[in-house]
C-alpha cells in the first residue's frame, strides 16, 4: 500500500492503495466517483475513458501510480452543473439508451474537441471508434459531436 | 396508516399533509379499470397499485413499475399520462417503484409489451385527473365545467381567467370520481409522437449512481465468483489459504459450485481470485463446437421431431413440385454482452433479505431466493436499479440468486460483480440453431409446399409455427428438434426470430429467385393469397403486414436502378410489430459495403417519437453487429472467447446510415423494444448476394471464406 495524492476535478484526494491499482477502481470503490464505468478491463470498450492532464486515457489499465501528480477529470467534473457543450449536446441529439456507455463517450468526445474545434468526420471516427455503444447509438453520437463542435464555437 | 380507515380518513390526511390529488388506479386489468382518487398512504393499498399524484406545487408523479434498461420506458408512461392530462412536461416527473408483486402484474423488461400492456390505463388515469381538476376549477369559479379547458398544468375559462393544477390539486382531491371519462381523439395529440429527451439524461450525462454496479451503502462487501471454467465441470476441490492473506480479503468461501472471494474492494479481490487454487472434475460432456456441428445433423436427419404445424401434404407437393429448393442456414451461440455487466446487492438478515441491482424480472428473483432461503417471499425486498442494457440476459435470475445466497453464507451485506470475462463464460446465451429449408414452386411461380425443421441446442421450440408464410401456402410442415446441451440458454432480443427471421427471410428471397419473381412481389402475392384462400390459423394482420412492405420499397426507391447500388429486402412481424427493411450495399475496392438501410416500421401508435428511432437505429445496428461479428465458440465445454478483444462487437466507424419510417394508422401501440431487430440480418444476406452472388448461409458473415471475409 501507498499513499497517493490525487488531483481529481480540481479536488485532492488522498489515497491509500496498492501502486497497480488501476485508476478506475480507486474513483469507482475508494472515492465514490462511479460515473467512469467497467466496461472491460482491457481497453477494449472506453466505458471507463476520464481526462488525464487534458487527453482522454482508459482508465481501467491505468495504475494509480502513474497519475499521482496529473490532473484528472471524470464525467463529474467535465462542468460543474451538467453544462459542458458536450453534455449539452449529447442531451438535445437525446443520444442515451441505457445510458452506461455515455460519460466514456463524452470524455472522449471533449478531449477530441478541445484539441481539434473543428473534427472532420475522419478525425470523429478515428476518437470515437473505440468506445462500444452496445445499445447502438452510434448515429446520435456522431450528430451529437458535431452538434458540440458547433456549441463550442459560439 | 392502520388498514380500517375510512377513505374519507385519507382526504383528511391528505388534505393535512398537503399532499395535492393522489389518484389511484389498477394495473391489473384494463377491463376493471377505474380510478379513485386516493390519499398518499391508500396508494399503498392493495386495490390501487398504481398511482399518479398531483402535488400542490404543480409537480405530476407517475409511480411506474417496469424497470429501465434503455428503451425509454421511464419516459414514455409519464408521456402517455401527461398526454390526457394536459400535464406541463416540464412538471412531470416518474419515480421507479420497487419490486411489489402485490400491486403489479407485469413488472417486468421484455417481450416488448410494456406499452401495449398500460397504454389504456394510463390514458385513463390521465384523463380522469384532468376531469377532476376542471370541476374542480368550475365549482371554485361558479362555471359549468362545460365552459373550461386544459392546456398545459392549467385549466382554462372561456373568459380567460386561469388557474394551475397546482392549486387545485386538493379541491380536485375531495370530489367523486367520474365513472366515464372521455379519451383525445388521436387527432388532438400533441405530446405523443412528440420528439421528447429521456428523463434521466442529466443523470446519465453528469455521471450519477444509476446502476447496480454503482450501487453501494454502509459496510458492504464486494465480491467476485469463480464459476466452472467449462460447461460441465463441476467443483472438486480448492485451497484458499493464500488468497485469504492477501490485503483486504474477508474471507473465500465456496456454495454449490463455485467459489466466492470478498475483500473490501473490486481490484483486490480480483488479485486474490488469482491467487485461489481450484481443482474442477468433469460431470457432464464438455461439448466443443465441432460436436454441435454433428448433433445438427444427428437432429435434422433424426426421427425425433415435433410437429409444430402442419397443413395439406409437403411431401405431395415437393413430388409435384416444377423446382424444389433446400437449403440450411445456422447461427453459434451468442452472450448478450451488456455494457454493464451482470450484478447484484444482498444483504440477508436471517428472517428477512434486502436486493438491489438491475433486473428485467424482478418478480422472478424474488420468488427463487424465497424458496432458497426458506422465506415467504414479503420478506424479500428488492429495489430496481437502472440497467446497463441486457437485451434478454436479465430475465434469468441466476446473479441475483448467487448474490442472495452468497449474503446468507457470509452473513453480511455484499454486492457481487461479474467482470467481463464472468459475464462471457458465465452461459445464458441465445442458443445455437440450424435451419433446414424445403419449399416447392409450380410452373407459375407459385409456392406450393413449404417445410422447415429447426434444430436446436437448448432452444426449446425453435421454430414459430403460425408465422409467415404458414397460412400462404397449401402444404406446410414447421417441425422442431432440441437438445439439452450443458451449455446454459435463456432468451436474447427477439428470442428465435432474432435469428429465423434471417434463415427465413434469405431462404424466401431463394425461391423467389427461383420463381423468377421480385422478391418484394414474391411476398405480396403470399400475402393476398393469405388473404383470399387462407390455409390454417392465421396469426398476422396481413394488411398490416402489406403496409410496411409497400412502405419500405417506395422510401427505398425499391426496384428503380441506383448506379451501383444492390438492395436486400426483408420483413418481419414479431411481438406485435411489422418492420420491413431494404439495406443497400456498393462495392468498394472489391469488398461489398452496406451504406444504408431503410425500415418502414409500423408498432401503431408512436409514443416518443425520439427514443422510437432510438430504438430503430440500435435494433439494426445490434442486427447488424451480431449478423457479421457475434460468434461464441467452445472447446471441451469452455467458451473460447471471454472479452472484446476476442469477441467482436460492432462499432462507431461500422455502421450505415439508417432512415426509418412510421406507419401512420393510429392502431393502439405494440412495442418496439425488439421488432425492428429480426429482419435486419435478411436484409443484410440478399443485399450481400445481389452485390457479390453468394449466398450466406452462416451467421457471422465475416468469419467465412468469401465477400466479407
Amino acid at each position: 500500500m501507498a499513499l497517493f495524492q490525487l488531483k481529481i476535478n480540481g479536488k485532492n484526494y488522498p489515497v491509500d492503495v496498492d501502486a497497480n491499482t488501476p485508476l478506475l477502481w480507486v474513483l469507482r470503490d475508494h472515492l465514490d466517483l462511479v460515473g467512469t464505468k467497467y466496461g472491460c478491463g482491457m481497453a477494449m470498450c472506453g466505458a471507463c475513458t476520464v481526462h488525464v492532464n487534458g487527453d482522454a486515457v482508459r482508465s481501467c489499465v491505468l495504475p494509480v501510480s502513474a497519475v499521482s501528480a496529473a490532473n484528472i477529470t471524470t464525467i463529474e467534473g467535465l462542468s460543474e452543473t451538467g453544462t459542458h457543450p458536450v453534455q449539452e449536446a449529447w442531451d438535445e441529439v437525446d443520444v442515451p439508451q441505457c445510458g452506461y456507455c455515455q460519460a466514456g463517450q463524452i470524455m472522449t468526445a471533449s478531449a477530441l474537441l478541445s484539441k481539434n474545434p473543428n473534427p472532420s468526420d475522419k478525425d470523429i471516427e478515428g476518437a470515437m471508434v473505440g468506445n462500444i455503444c452496445r445499445c447502438g447509438t452510434y448515429h446520435r453520437i456522431h450528430d451529437a459531436v458535431k452538434l458540440a463542435a458547433t456549441k463550442m464555437k459560439k | 396508516m392502520s388498514t380500517n380507515q375510512s377513505r374519507r380518513d385519507f382526504f383528511k390526511t391528505t388534505a393535512t399533509a398537503g399532499g395535492g390529488l393522489v389518484l389511484g388506479f389498477s394495473w391489473f386489468s384494463s377491463e376493471a379499470f377505474q380510478p379513485q382518487v386516493v390519499g398518499t398512504a391508500a396508494a399503498d393499498a392493495i386495490d390501487f397499485n398504481a398511482y399518479l399524484a398531483i402535488s400542490p406545487s404543480g409537480t405530476v408523479t407517475i409511480f411506474s413499475p417496469n424497470p429501465e434498461i434503455g428503451q425509454g420506458i421511464k419516459t414514455a408512461f409519464p408521456m402517455i399520462v401527461a398526454e390526457e392530462l394536459d400535464a406541463d412536461w416540464e412538471k412531470v416527473k416518474v419515480e421507479q417503484s420497487p419490486l411489489d408483486t402485490k400491486k403489479f402484474e407485469r413488472q417486468l423488461t421484455g417481450g416488448s409489451g410494456a406499452i401495449r400492456h398500460s397504454w389504456e390505463r394510463l390514458r385513463k388515469a390521465g384523463a380522469t385527473a384532468r376531469a377532476l381538476l376542471i370541476e374542480a376549477a368550475a365549482q371554485q369559479w361558479g362555471v359549468p365545467a362545460s365552459e373550461c379547458n386544459a392546456q398545459k398544468g392549467m385549466v382554462v375559462h372561456s373568459s380567460g381567467k386561469k388557474i394551475g393544477y397546482g392549486d387545485l390539486a386538493v379541491a380536485a382531491s375531495k370530489l367523486p370520481v367520474p365513472k366515464e371519462v372521455k379519451l383525445k381523439p388521436n387527432s388532438s395529440f400533441s405530446l405523443i409522437g412528440s420528439h421528447v429527451k429521456g428523463v434521466d439524461n442529466k443523470d446519465i450525462l453528469t455521471g450519477k449512481n444509476l446502476f447496480g454496479i454503482d450501487y453501494k451503502r454502509p459496510g458492504m462487501l464486494h465480491a467476485q465468483v469463480q464459476r466452472p471454467p467449462a460447461f460441465g465441470l463441476k467443483l472438486k476441490s480448492f485451497d484458499a489459504t493464500e488468497a485469504k492473506k492477501m490485503p483486504g480479503i474477508v474471507t473465500v468461501v465456496s456454495f454449490g459450485n463455485k467459489v466466492a472471494i470478498v475483500g473490501n474492494t473490486n481490484w483486490e479481490v480480483m488479485q486474490a481470485r488469482k491467487a485461489v487454487k481450484i481443482e474442477w472434475e468433469k460431470e457432464k460432456d464438455l461439448e466443443s463446437s465441432a460436436d454441435h456441428d454433428r448433433l445438427f445433423k444427428e437432429m435434422l436427419n433424426g426421427t425425433n421431431v415435433t410437429v409444430q404445424r402442419k397443413d395439406g401434404d409437403v411431401e405431395a407437393a415437393f413430388k409435384n413440385a416444377h423446382k424444389v429448393i433446400e437449403a440450411e442456414y445456422q447461427c453459434p451461440f451468442l452472450p448478450h454482452s451488456p455494457m454493464e455487466p451482470m450484478n447484484f446487492f444482498a444483504h440477508f438478515k436471517g428472517d428477512s433479505i434486502e436486493l438491489a441491482g438491475p433486473s428485467q424480472t424482478p418478480e422472478a428473483a424474488q420468488k427463487q431466493i424465497a424458496k432458497m432461503l426458506n422465506i415467504p417471499p414479503e420478506k424479500v425486498t428488492l429495489e430496481l436499479t437502472r440497467m446497463g442494457g441486457g437485451f434478454g440476459r436479465r430475465l434469468n435470475t441466476d446473479y441475483a440468486v448467487e448474490a442472495a445466497e452468497l449474503s446468507s453464507i457470509i452473513k453480511a451485506p455484499v454486492k457481487v460483480t461479474w467482470t467481463r470475462e464472468d459475464d462471457m463464460t458465465g452461459g445464458i446465451y441465445r442458443p445455437a440453431v440450424r435451419y433446414r429449408f424445403k419449399a416447392s414452386i409450380d410452373k407459375a411461380g407459385n409456392m406450393t409446399g413449404f417445410m422447415l425443421h429447426g434444430a436446436g441446442l437448448n432452444a426449446g421450440n425453435s421454430t414459430r409455427q403460425d408465422n409467415f408464410p404458414a397460412g400462404a401456402v397449401d402444404n406446410l410442415l414447421i417441425q422442431s428438434s432440441d437438445y439439452k446441451s450443458p451449455i446454459t440458454t435463456g432468451p436474447w432480443r427477439a428470442p428465435i426470430t432474432n435469428f429465423l427471421a434471417y434463415a427465413e427471410q434469405a431462404f424466401l428471397d431463394e425461391v423467389a429467385m427461383a420463381a423468377d419473381k421480385d422478391p418484394v412481389q414474391f411476398r405480396l402475392e403470399l400475402l393476398d393469397k393469405a388473404q383470399k384462400a387462407p390455409v390454417g390459423k392465421i396469426t398476422y394482420e396481413i394488411n398490416r403486414f402489406r403496409e410496411v412492405i409497400k412502405l419500405a420499397a417506395e422510401k427505398s426507391g425499391w426496384g428503380k436502378k441506383k448506379k451501383g447500388v444492390s438492395q436486400g429486402f426483408s420483413v418481419y412481424f414479431s411481438h406485435a410489430s411489422y418492420v420491413a427493411q431494404v439495406a443497400e450495399m456498393t462495392m468498394v475496392k472489391g469488398k461489398p459495403v452496406l451504406k444504408k438501410v431503410y425500415a418502414a416500421v409500423d408498432c401503431g401508435i408512436v409514443i416518443n417519437e425520439s427514443s422510437a428511432k432510438n430504438q430503430i437505429y440500435g435494433a439494426i445496428v445490434d442486427g447488424i453487429g451480431h449478423a457479421m461479428y457475434g460468434n461464441l465458440t467452445f472447446k471441451d465445454g469452455a467458451p473460447q472467447q471471454d472479452n472484446f478483444n476476442k469477441y467482436r462487437l460492432i462499432r462507431y466507424n461500422e455502421v450505415p446510415e439508417i432512415e426509418a419510417h412510421f406507419v401512420n394508422n393510429g392502431i393502439d401501440p405494440t412495442g418496439l423494444g425488439e421488432p425492428a431487430l429480426p429482419p435486419t440480418g435478411g436484409a443484410l444476406a440478399n443485399a450481400i448476394f445481389k452485390t457479390t452472388g453468394k449466398r450466406l448461409y452462416n451467421q457471422p458473415f465475416a468469419d467465412q471464406d468469401g465477400p466479407l471475409g
